[in-house]
């Protein structure tokens, strides 16, 4: 499915999905996409989708709908065309890059698996889907095979933490064979961190390298501060009052912490900051 | 790759104890069609049934619990309701769905469930899956074929074994587990098992399990934000204090009266 990203100055505000057949764009709260923006018309423009196609089409707005740099009426929608709107951007991502992905994304959907359907899961289902189904009637060692080799390509080879222990016969073999698969390089982000600038433990830091880590005193006060690859965000958890950031108390959702923002939290305050 | 449908559903009766977490496959539309019949028909009959009749109540012709008994014929329901439906109209044919149901009562948690969907428990800072999926990749796993550790890998998580309204019949796989307060229970579909690690799952609990309305928003970002590629659905319980069936000499004499 294609989508279109929305950023203001170089900023990613959101991802927008294209699911329907017509997708407006426009100042008013009604439109599909509202960009609230005196530079954007009321009804600014929009966007038919029909399969994997995607036109884009000036409403007579105001200030002109420019793609690529170029302005335009209509335009056949092109992966990474870019539309500008006043200050906003909108990148639209087609369908075309991922052929292959779409395929994977089909095979990840959920199916039944059981004898009499067999063919049939066969059938649409990928290769992987086939030698898994040809590997259950095999059983042993052909999965074990199969399974390795098509892992390899998985994204995810962090060590699994639980499930069971495994007859030691079949392991050696099939751990071997899945070997090759090492661990992919994490995309690079800046490391956080917090320094404690008030109470006992002034001066003191913390790493934040967890999705996840937990400030304050429970039955007080907690915070969250979890790491996303857009960045940092503190998030209120319990606690009559919430933790602010640089003096402004903040919201019930999620705020995204800046390189240098002070944190006020159960009566401590500490700097976050971003580590080379 | 964003999913255009929601395959999944749930529901929940906090009244009753009850909840359903439904996670559908099929063409077009036909998955959401299957976990919606799954859950509003669990959910609906199971109502009306609790209104009469109490899940610890002991059944005189078998002497057993009924509560074992009222799960499994309405999981048995909606599989004859979905699997007609699919029979019936063409646009459904080879609909199903996994499916979660947890009943909570006296003391206790009854689960029954098909697929893969999961149901996780934290209580005492251990986070451990309760259910074992019914799928390929478990019954290698439980065979010696692969690892857990391969299975992380393996291309064929989404083939399940078992599922409702596929067959005209299904067994529905049944446990009983005594409950403590302060326990935590996640219902989830493999959206986020295959996306988020058992680890990160249970540290997320163990940080926001005083907030569970935050702790399933952040589940759900976590498992978008690491590629997201199926729908993602959890229900979180927890079980604030002791919830006996009210028994005993008084009870049962009120029993008789009746």
């Amino acid at each position: 499915m294609a989508k279109l990203i929305l950023s203001m100055d170089g900023l990613v505000l959101k991802e927008i999905p294209l699911t329907k057949e017509r997708t407006t764009i426009g100042r008013k709260p009604h439109n599909d996409i509202q960009i609230d923006n005196l530079a954007v018309s009321g009804e600014h423009a929009v966007i038919v989708t029909i399969l994997n196609d995607s036109f884009l089409e000036d409403l007579g707005s105001t200030n002109g709908t420019v793609v690529n740099g170029n302005p335009i009426k209509k335009h056949f929608l092109q992966n990474n065309d870019v539309i500008e709107l006043g200050k906003y951007k909108l990148k639209f991502v087609g369908e075309a890059a991922p052929a292959a992905s779409a395929e994977k994304a089909d095979f990840e959907k959920t199916m039944v698996l059981r004898p009499s359907a067999m063919k049939a899961a066969a059938v649409p289902a990928g290769g992987g889907a086939q030698a898994a189904v040809a590997a259950r009637q095999a059983a042993v060692q052909a999965a074990a095979a199969s399974a390795a080799a098509t892992g390899v390509a998985d994204k995810d080879a962090r060590p699994a933490p639980t499930l069971t222990p495994v007859a030691p016969a079949a392991a050696p073999a099939a751990a071997s064979a899945a070997a090759p698969a090492a661990a992919p390089a994490k995309p690079a982000q800046p490391l956080g961190a917090i320094q404690l600038l008030s109470g006992v433990n002034a001066g003191k830091e913390l790493e934040l390298t967890k999705p996840l880590t937990t400030l304050g005193k429970p039955g007080v006060q907690v915070a969250v501060l979890t790491r996303r690859p857009q960045g940092y965000f503190i998030t209120h958890v319990e606690g009559g009052s919430r933790p602010s950031v640089n003096g402004q108390e903040i919201g019930p959702a999620p705020h995204a912490l800046k390189d240098h923002d002070v944190i006020e939290l159960a009566g401590v305050k500490m700097e976050f900051f971003l580590k080379a | 790759m964003v999913r255009s449908h929601n395959e999944d559903s749930i529901a929940a009766d906090a009244a009753n104890g009850l909840v359903v977490l439904a996670d559908g496959m099929g063409g077009y539309n036909a998955g959401e069609v299957a976990s919606g019949m799954a859950t509003t028909v669990i959910v609906s009959e199971m109502r009306q049934i609790l209104a009469s009749a109490r899940p610890y109540d002991v059944d005189p012709s078998s002497n057993e619990e009924v509560a074992a008994r009222l799960v499994r014929e309405q999981v048995l329901k909606a599989n004859s309701s979905i699997f007609q439906a699919a029979q019936s109209q063409p646009q459904y044919a080879g609909m199903g769905t996994t499916l979660v149901v947890c009943l909570f009562y006296d003391n206790r948690i009854l689960v029954a469930h098909l697929g893969d969907s999961r149901l996780y428990l934290l209580r005492d800072g251990n986070f451990r899956q309760v259910t074992r999926d019914h799928s390929l990749l478990q019954e290698q796993i439980d065979s010696g074929i692969i690892t857990a550790e391969q299975a992380k890998k393996a291309a064929h998580k989404n083939l399940v074994t078992k599922a409702l309204g596929i067959d005209p019949t299904v067994e529905p796989e049944l446990h009983e587990y005594p409950t403590n307060p302060g326990d935590i229970y996640l219902l989830c579909s493999d959206g986020l098992c295959d996306m988020v690690e058992d680890e990160d799952i249970g540290m997320t609990l163990q940080a926001l399990g005083g907030n569970l309305k935050l702790a399933a928003q952040q589940l759900v970002q976590m498992a978008n934000d690491n590629g997201g590629r199926d729908n993602v659905s959890v229900i979180l319980v927890r079980v604030l204090r002791e919830y006996p069936g009210p028994r005993g000499v008084m009870a049962k004499m009120f029993a008789w009266l009746k």
